[in-house]
């Protein structure tokens, strides 16, 4: 029992010191940006900013390939306090990676003045009206693209979100593929 | 000398740590989709695995003996472990441009059961010291040669046809069943 602690902790203690001599003597002079870039990063390793995790992205980001705002888990303070650092304009999180909940175009019907600039720009024909009549969306044919809401001059219609239910819930896509591998 | 080179062939081909003896397949699936990843993967592990074979080797000789047998599993792991780490930061000073190529599959090689694998092998086979590092680089290098093999088959394999239910993992766990069956063919090579 004694001979097996004693032996234990021995391998452990000779191969903690050489780590730890190795540690100092090996020492790479790095950018010092990276470090401090990597400790405003949340260390979540997600992926999401298509680097393999965060250190990547800092080292991305200190040699100016990425932008700032890639960054998901950290948020809006994360961006913020990035740019601060970087002495760079905040911006806000790339739109891309944000998950945008699925949502339809519902158009204002009070406010439709019937121009159909709306139903050409629809690229699955899921608005129905015609010239100087009031137009409407067909919510099951709507893609939720949000192409519509720019020509509409009157600014008459939004998007709205789809609650989750049984009906409408899917398994969510897992994959994040990465940029680069090394 | 010609033991030296019978275990070094018996390793790579006949007793293949991953095709015969089914170990390290986490990283054949893992690292192999393509060439060059595989390269690194396999250029790292043998680096590590002939170390850690000798160095375990003397553990075992000069530290554990017979009556601390009992430890040998949880010293290995300690001292792959250790390597590994040692190595990384060893690497990472001395040559930049090999970091870059080899730095992510590193902490790895920590997980690879053919890494612990081999120096319970070479307990069991009372191998000596330079049988051991033999043994060990063989083992890594047929880990190496059926790691790039198989690489090259999924790198075309991507551009196959493969029926849907087949694709991905499953065609690639068929090829290397295949692949297993085909190495069958080096038994005898060598008694």
């Amino acid at each position: 029992m004694l001979a097996a602690i004693l032996v234990m902790s021995g391998i452990a203690l000779v191969l903690g010191g050489i780590l730890g001599w190795a540690a100092i003597r090996f020492r790479v002079e790095e950018d010092p940006l990276v470090e401090k870039i990597d400790a405003i990063l949340p260390q979540t390793q997600c992926g999401q900013c298509g680097y393999p995790g965060c250190k990547p992205y800092a080292e991305a980001i200190a040699k100016g390939e990425a932008d700032i705002n890639r960054c998901p888990p950290g948020g809006e303070d994360g961006v913020k306090r990035l740019a601060e650092l970087l002495g760079v304009e905040p911006k806000p999180l790339d739109e891309g990676l944000t998950h945008k909940p699925k949502s339809v175009a519902v158009i204002d019907e009070n406010l439709c003045i019937g121009c159909t600039l709306c139903i050409q720009a629809c690229p699955v024909d899921a608005i129905v009206g015609a010239a100087k009549q009031m137009h409407t969306v067909i919510p099951e044919l709507c893609t939720g693209c949000e192409l519509c809401v720019a020509p509409c001059p009157v600014d008459c219609i939004h998007m709205e979100v789809i609650k989750e239910d049984v009906s409408s819930w899917k398994w969510r896509y897992p994959i994040i593929s990465l940029k680069r591998a090394a | 000398m010609q033991d030296y080179l019978l275990i070094l062939l018996g390793t790579v081909f006949v007793n293949n740590i991953v095709m015969a003896k089914m170990l390290g397949l986490c990283p054949f699936m893992g690292v192999s989709r393509k060439l060059e990843t595989s390269l690194g993967m396999g250029a790292a592990t043998t680096f590590v695995l002939t170390l850690a074979s000798g160095l375990s080797y003397l553990i075992n000789t000069y530290l554990l003996g017979t009556e601390l047998a009992y430890l040998r599993t949880l010293s290995f792991i300690v001292v792959i472990a250790g390597i590994v780490g040692f190595t990384e930061m060893f690497i990472r000073k001395t040559s930049p441009v090999l970091f870059r190529v080899l730095g992510i599959y590193l902490p790895l090689i920590t997980t690879n059961c053919a890494v612990l694998g081999i120096p319970l092998l070479n307990v069991q086979a009372q191998h000596n010291f330079v049988e051991s590092l033999f043994f060990g680089m063989g083992g890594a290098l047929g880990f190496t040669l059926v790691l790039v093999l198989f690489a090259a088959i999924r790198e075309r394999l991507e551009a196959a046809d493969v029926p849907l239910p087949f694709r991905g993992t499953s065609i690639a766990l068929v090829t290397a069943g295949l692949m297993s069956l085909a190495f069958m063919g080096f038994a005898g090579l060598i008694k």
